[in-house]
């Protein structure tokens, strides 16, 4: 799996300086840097037509940025190093892009000829045990459910044992079961140290399968671990519930330890924006407690991965009306 | 630039596994040989042992000569923009292939089973006026000159079908149109073929030895013009 042959491995799988993709005077996507190393799952995030695609396709060498630069498993991106780029690289794209009419195996030979793999029997027999197909050798592809063939597609990414893996959405339009299937798959590639970048609309799926997340709307627009982007993006709260309305809430929050403001979040609910959640949660019970108020909960506010996607893609929306 | 003998292979193998499982596609391969096969049969088989001396005038074998002009043109047409259909071609333009490999494979599963049929069509035909036609056709028939013009002018004219059939399909978006446009580029050569053996154009060595000559340098040309007009990005993003 090294990528440098009898050489340093540089520091970074995938490093990305200004990539900018323009077709005509349509904008795929501008001004994009982002630095990945090697054994991280990285989550490349947005909604249709932001240019995740159109990136992966970039720096899987199949389309020529309009400008800006690269290194991709360690090889600068330039139109003559495609071939060794593509050596280094799987790409599963979205689609599964099977030869229908052949076996599962038929189709997985076919490829692993393609990179020259060395004793390709014995490679496509651990790429089908990666994915659990190993009895499935001689399906024609064509008779097997959408999922199955999303997992020959991976078995055919895992095929030349890539530095880098580029998985284009795979988990679109798989029921839940099947995107079980191909979160484990990941889940199990990344601890056996492939480096991944993943495109998806799933956040869930991001959340919990991402190192970091970055979120692209044809610029980028974050980047940073999950909980990261959360912090960044909204303040720290305490959300409290109480069995019945506060007579005066104002007297039991005001001036309490690390809070430092609040408001009614519901009837009997009250939201408090914190500095330490540490210091403020216990403040806020004694507070709650000595005014004799009936508490149900006390507990940080979580905010998703969700929240942070929804928050930067409305304000992009909004500055896009403005 | 070094050819991978091994991603050629790759890619030739998998065409012809592809083509094997393609009603269509063997359907189309049947069909043409069978036009090209029947009249020249029919011909033969009327013909009474009195008349057999003008066929040393007709050329009659050279009509054949459609098989390897049509059949390849077919199946090179499909090859590129078959693959985009059914979203093949993104994976495999993924792999390290250079482009040059993969039209060669893609050349070279056309080229192959059509040169075959149209040999053993050439065959079949020959045996039949051998063994069934009436006495004294198959002598006037069967001459030197045109066994070795079938023999020679069969790879030439399937190559040049290929590439135009290729270069075609790597600009189309339907495999249909591709098809029809790949056989109604390839018709020139038919034209040629028909206007020598109807008499139009005056058969001799040196003309041959010309057509020969052209041919196989548009043969040699067309791997480097269908690899250089093979656009990527083009063909992965439908851009124009």
């Amino acid at each position: 799996m090294d990528s440098q042959e009898g050489g340093q491995r540089s520091a970074a799988a995938l490093r990305v300086h200004g990539l900018t993709k323009r077709f005509g005077t349509r904008v795929a996507f501008e001004d994009v840097s982002f630095e990945i190393g090697y054994g991280e799952v990285f989550g490349f995030l947005g909604p249709n037509g932001a240019g995740k695609t159109t990136t992966v396709r970039t720096l899987g060498t199949l389309i020529a940025p309009t400008s800006g630069s690269a290194t991709v498993a360690g090889i600068p991106l330039t139109p003559e190093n495609g071939v060794e780029i593509r050596r280094r690289i799987s790409i599963m794209p979205e689609s599964p892009g099977l030869y229908l009419r052949l076996s599962v195996a038929e189709n997985l030979q076919c490829f692993a000829d393609l990179y020259e793999v060395p004793d390709p029997g014995d490679r496509i027999e651990r790429a089908l045990r990666a994915v659990s197909l190993a009895g499935r050798a001689h399906d024609a592809c064509g008779a097997l459910s959408k999922g199955l063939r999303q997992r020959v597609a991976l078995a055919r990414a895992l095929l030349s044992d890539p530095d880098v893996l580029f998985l284009d959405e795979p988990t679109s339009g798989l029921d839940p079961v099947a995107a079980r299937d191909v979160h484990e798959l990941i889940d199990t590639l990344r601890r056996s140290g492939v480096t991944i970048f993943l495109t998806t609309h799933r956040l869930e799926e991001a959340e919990r399968l991402c190192d970091r997340v970055a979120i692209l709307n044809t610029t980028l627009r974050t980047i940073g671990r999950p909980d990261e982007l959360r912090d960044r993006l909204f303040a720290r709260a305490l959300a409290v519930r109480t069995l019945a309305p506060l007579p005066d809430p104002g007297s039991v929050f005001g001036g309490l330890a690390a809070v430092d403001g609040w408001h009614q979040d519901g009837p009997a609910s009250y939201l408090l924006a914190v500095s330490d959640s540490t210091i403020a949660a216990p403040a806020a019970t004694r507070a709650l407690v000595a005014a004799g108020a009936g508490v149900l909960s006390i507990g940080e506010s979580r905010h998703s991965l969700e929240d942070v996607y929804l928050e930067l893609i409305n304000q992009d929306t909004e500055a896009s009306r403005r | 630039m070094s050819i991978s003998t091994r991603r050629v292979r790759a890619i030739f193998r998998k065409e012809l596994r592809e083509y094997r499982r393609n009603k269509s596609i063997v359907t189309g391969m049947a069909i043409f040989p069978l036009i090209f096969l029947i009249q020249p049969l029919v011909v033969v088989f009327v013909l009474p042992t009195s008349a057999a001396g003008q066929l040393a005038h007709e050329h009659l074998l050279l009509y054949m000569l459609g098989i390897p002009a049509l059949v390849p043109a077919m199946l090179a047409a499909y090859s590129v923009v078959g693959e985009r259909q059914q979203g093949t071609l993104e994976p495999v333009l993924g792999t390290p292939i250079r482009r040059e490999e993969l039209l060669l494979g893609k050349a070279l599963a056309s080229f192959v089973p059509s040169v075959a049929v149209a040999y053993a069509v050439y065959a079949f035909f020959l045996a039949c006026v051998e063994l069934f036609a009436h006495p004294g056709v198959a002598p006037a028939l069967l001459q030197g000159p045109y066994i070795a013009a079938q023999l020679i002018f069969t790879p030439l004219l399937a190559a040049w079908s290929v590439w135009l059939g290729i270069a075609i399909s790597a600009r189309s978006s339907d495999v249909r149109v591709a098809q029809q446009l790949g056989v109604l580029a390839s018709l020139p050569p038919v034209l040629v073929t028909s206007l020598i053996a109807f008499n139009a154009i005056h058969a001799t060595p040196g003309l041959a030895l010309g057509l020969a000559a052209a041919l196989l340098v548009l043969d040699g040309l067309g791997w480097r013009l269908t690899s250089a007009a093979f656009n990527r990005e083009r063909l992965i993003t439908g851009t124009r």
